[in-house]
């Protein structure tokens, strides 16, 4: 059945048929002949001196081809981070390791076991230093974990003073004075944002080709980011760009993890460069765990001053954050995501400061949401202590202080204007819809019976759609990779003679469903049937210049690059269209496949006439050049901020301190919404993370610094079974930072969760005097605070 | 060492060591790249395939030891270019978003609904809880094993529960 109604439609996916019949290609299915297999010889140590390393029994095992050790890849390295503060990991360790899991060795064998078998038989010996784990020591640089580096400390980003250029005041001050009133409230909370592994379910996999006698790589990579690797890659080779084509096919989740370019990369196709073959790795579970980015791993206390009657008067953040032991593509840049969005979706005064700390432990980066969830986790935990602590719902405090419509754009103290919002009609909405006075009600009656049921409750603002071109100037962008220096959008739109559509796009999906968005997006600008339009994406060649997908970012500024290239493509389709009907081109509409001239739906000419017509000269209108596509860069003057407030009805049992989470309910805010369906799966996957946050996951290191989560046992993401259904519905705001109206929607639900689910905790126990438990929830936390709590 | 099994109603031969595992076995020596490996240690269930009908996680077999067995993948699901009721449960109920879990997610959900065409919303929960997904929460799984099992039944299935229609 043709769709041509499209835009705000939940078209069914054009992704699907493939991935439900186990005909979609993810990287590891790739097994072309002749194929080499790559294991890593990774540290057991979190910190030590190498003595001895020497591979000289492996290299003579059966099947092994080569062996390569830092000596063999030092000209190549290190790669940069696109904020090069802290030390970059070097390609393979140099002398040294920094933490468990750090790549020693490079083994490429003729079979993956054998590359294993191999591995484990190079002889490596460890001088043991001691290792620094434990953030608090580690900002004390009573042992440094880097002696080159000044301090443990690589970093201080400040509300006001993270980039001069601005000449932001200090609020400092003002936030101080404000706890020095006679009638000021004033609440604080320490509180532990913990380290995160992001466990996409596909391992990250690379398989690199080299011809010399073209000089060209082809490399498939399981990455959010073609363009940046093979960016990454031509530096690294001293190549041109163009001759380095990366190929993301199916991408089995990435959710911040995948948006790194990694050492593994690099030295995959150093590897099919040196030896003339193709080579791949793909990483085991406990590499994932372990040598892949972790996300979160903050420390710090959050203060809200407020009067007695619900009003804010200021809010203040000291934190350090864990950036492992080596800085990759954005590790410092994270917390600075947080910074932005420090004083949420309320006027007041904001001191924020976050230390940047190294330890000895896996790079910290970006992992959905990726410094935001900390920042709204710290800010909306207060908020709720704060109301709690002055007896008023923490709705209506929420209600008391937010920006209001006719503020906005509301340029906030760190600089930054948030677009568009009405956030007191979100709150509403969801109030409505959960039936809060009657949870509320709920809960007081189990109360009675002496049940501990919570009803939490939380808001958020995001930053995404990434972004301005000014953020080059900060470090946002694929610069020191070689690559043009703005996070701009684009898309190239072609109508071909068949009268199918070809979109491509730059962008790096890993599940969120382009193919069918951007389908949606062309198929309504030009009339066309979604089945019509071929979409294209993650793939060097194709595309010259792509982005990646992350932060948010792919519809608000790839889509709105792509809405305007249609446009644009739909203008010369009317000359060519008001040619063949003898009509003028202002009086042409497309609809239903064909064209016709306004009022009068039988002067009509299909698609396949105007797409033959465009592309032989002699049918066109003299003054149109045959062909008929357009491509178009849209450099957004503002990032996104969508919104939304959640609701989590929660039920303890005192005597195990197992949480039941019985109800989660939420109203977001992502402005327009192409495909509602996509946009509810989006929400879903984000508060499901959240919510793992909250109550299951921590990524742990013991005291010496082994990593005690390297498997899915050890780190229990959420089952089925953990999760109840999730009741959603919208408020839509547009945005006018784009043509579109949109805003983003991947990270939106897992920023809007934790500190929903913690709140809701917290007041099932409030009876018991409860203030605040740190994340995860599991059932042995929450027993010995009600342990605690009764004394 | 040589081993046999019928995959997806043929009969299959192949020359393994012996600590050739079953999923390398299908992915590797047939080439059926549609069950994945996401952890090698049986908890993710990426790898799920059924056995004599039965689901197991086929990381946690040898091939040697299903020697004479049916197997079936994924790439079995669909007869004669009709989807598994389940199959297109998952695509009608955005079941799916990076389809990597999706392979082994529909050979549990059917193997489940083998057993019991009618289950609730918690039967069904803890009948896929051996199969982890990280992109969809699960609330879309859920309606597309009951849209799966309605079709089964020959029930009509509820409708969506988002905006903007089918």
């Amino acid at each position: 059945m043709a769709t041509t109604s499209v835009m705000g439609g939940s078209v069914r996916r054009r992704e699907d048929p493939a991935l439900i019949q186990g005909t979609g290609i993810y990287v590891d299915d790739l097994q072309p002949t002749g194929l080499l297999q790559v294991a890593f010889l990774r540290s057991p140590m979190a910190r030590a001196k190498i003595t001895t390393l020497d591979a000289s029994a492996a290299r003579d095992m059966d099947g092994v081809i080569a062996i390569y050790t830092h000596e063999d890849v030092e000209h190549l390295g290190p790669l940069l981070a696109q904020v090069p503060i802290g030390k970059l990991r070097p390609l393979l360790a140099d002398g040294e390791v920094n933490h468990v899991g750090e790549a020693v060795a490079m083994v490429v064998a003729e079979t993956r076991h054998l590359a294993q078998d191999a591995a484990d038989a190079i002889d490596v010996e460890y001088d043991v230093l001691p290792a620094v784990i434990d953030l608090k020591k580690a900002a004390s640089d009573e042992v440094k974990v880097h002696e080159e580096l000044e301090s443990n400390v690589i970093h201080t980003w400040t509300y006001y003073g993270y980039w001069d250029a601005l000449g932001l005041e200090d609020q400092t001050p003002l936030v101080d004075a404000a706890m020095g009133r006679d009638d000021a409230v004033v609440v604080s909370l320490e509180m532990i944002n913990q380290r995160l592994i992001p466990v996409a379910i596909e391992p990250r996999s690379v398989m690199a080709e080299y011809n010399s006698g073209y000089n060209r790589f082809t490399v498939h990579s399981s990455t959010q980011v073609p363009h940046a690797l093979g960016g990454a890659i031509s530096k690294t080779f001293g190549m041109v760009a163009s001759d380095v084509r990366v190929i993301a096919p199916e991408v089995g989740g990435g959710f911040g993890s995948k948006l790194n370019v990694y050492n593994d990369e690099v030295l995959v196709a150093f590897a099919a460069k040196d030896l003339g073959r193709t080579v791949k790795w793909t990483e085991t579970r406990r590499e994932a765990a372990g040598s892949t980015i972790h996300g979160r791993g903050w420390i710090g206390t959050a203060t809200l001053v407020g009067t007695k009657d619900g009003e804010f008067l200021g809010y203040k953040l000291e934190a350090l954050a864990d950036m492992g032991a080596y800085s990759q593509n954005f590790t410092v840049a994270i917390p600075l995501l947080g910074l932005w969005i420090g004083s949420g979706q309320y006027k007041m005064p904001v001191s924020w400061t976050v230390d940047c700390v190294v330890t000895n432990t896996m790079t910290t980066d970006a992992y959905r949401g990726a410094g935001r969830p900390e920042a709204i986790y710290y800010l909306e935990r207060v908020i709720d202590a704060y109301a709690r602590e002055i007896g008023m719902d923490p709705f209506e405090v929420r209600k008391r202080n937010f920006w209001q419509p006719d503020e906005f754009p509301a340029t906030m103290g760190c600089g930054f204007a948030l677009d568009s919002g009405d956030y007191a009609a979100n709150v509403d909405k969801l109030m409505e819809v959960a039936d809060y006075a009657g949870l509320l009600e709920m809960r007081d009656k189990a109360r009675e019976e002496g049940r501990y049921v919570g009803v939490g409750v939380g808001s958020y603002v995001e930053v995404c759609g990434f972004g301005p071109a000014v953020l080059a100037e900060i470090g946002f962008s694929w610069s020191n990779y070689g690559l043009p220096a703005s996070f701009n959008g684009s898309g190239l739109v072609r109508v071909n003679p068949d009268a199918t559509a070809t979109v491509v796009i730059g962008t790096g999906p890993s599940g969120q469903g382009h193919e069918t968005t951007w389908a949606q997006i062309v198929g309504d600008g030009l009339g066309i049937p979604v089945e019509n339009i071929r979409v294209l994406h993650g793939d060097t060649r194709e595309h010259p210049m792509g982005i990646g997908t992350f932060g948010s970012r792919s519809v608000a500024v790839d889509g709105a690059a792509t809405f305007e290239a249609t446009k644009r493509v739909k203008e010369k389709a009317a000359k060519i269209a008001a040619h063949l009907l003898e009509a003028a081109p202002e009086d042409i509409e497309f609809a239903d496949n064909g064209a016709h001239v306004v009022g009068s739906e039988d002067q009509r000419v299909e698609w396949a006439a105007i797409a033959k017509a465009a592309y032989q000269a002699h049918t066109s209108p003299d003054d149109v050049e045959s062909g008929l596509e357009a491509h178009t860069a849209f450099s957004p003057g503002n990032a996104t901020w969508p919104f939304g407030s959640h609701i989590a009805v929660v039920e303890v049992d005192p005597d195990t301190g197992d949480v039941k989470l019985l109800r989660y309910i939420g109203v977001d805010d992502c402005g327009v919404e192409i495909n509602p369906m996509i946009v509810n799966g989006q929400i879903h996957g984000g508060i499901a993370q959240g919510i793992g946050q909250a109550m299951f996951e921590a990524a742990v290191y013991d005291a010496s610094g082994n990593l005690l989560t390297g498997s899915l046992l050890d780190y229990p993401i959420p089952t089925a079974a953990d999760l109840p259904s999730f009741e959603l519905d919208r408020t839509v705001t547009p945005t006018d930072v784009n043509p579109m109206g949109v805003k983003g929607v991947g990270e939106a639900g897992t920023i809007g969760t934790a500190h929903t689910i913690v709140n809701a905790v917290v007041d099932a126990l409030s009876p018991l005097g409860v203030k605040h438990i740190d994340m995860p929830l599991r059932p042995q936390r929450v027993w010995a605070a009600i342990q605690e709590a009764r004394g | 060492m040589e081993v046999s099994m019928t995959v997806n109603g043929r009969e299959v031969t192949g020359d393994v060591e012996p600590r050739t595992l079953l999923v390398h076995f299908i992915r590797e020596n047939l080439r059926l790249t549609g069950t994945h490996v996401g952890c090698e240690t049986g908890y993710c269930g990426a790898c799920t395939v059924h056995l004599d009908g039965k689901p197991v996680k086929s990381c946690t077999i040898f091939a040697v030891q299903v020697e004479g067995a049916a197997i079936t993948t994924i790439e079995g699901m669909a007869s004669n270019g009709e989807l598994h009721p389940v199959q297109e449960g998952f695509w009608e109920r955005h079941g799916l978003q990076c389809g990597f879990c999706t392979p082994g997610m529909i050979m549990s959900a059917a193997a489940l609904l083998e057993e019991n065409n009618n289950p609730s919303e918690d039967e069904i929960r803890h009948g896929i809880e051996g199969n982890l997904c990280r992109c969809t929460g699960y609330h879309n799984i859920v309606r597309a094993v009951e849209y799966a099992g309605a079709k089964i039944r020959g029930d009509e299935p509820a409708p969506p529960d988002w905006e903007g229609g089918e």
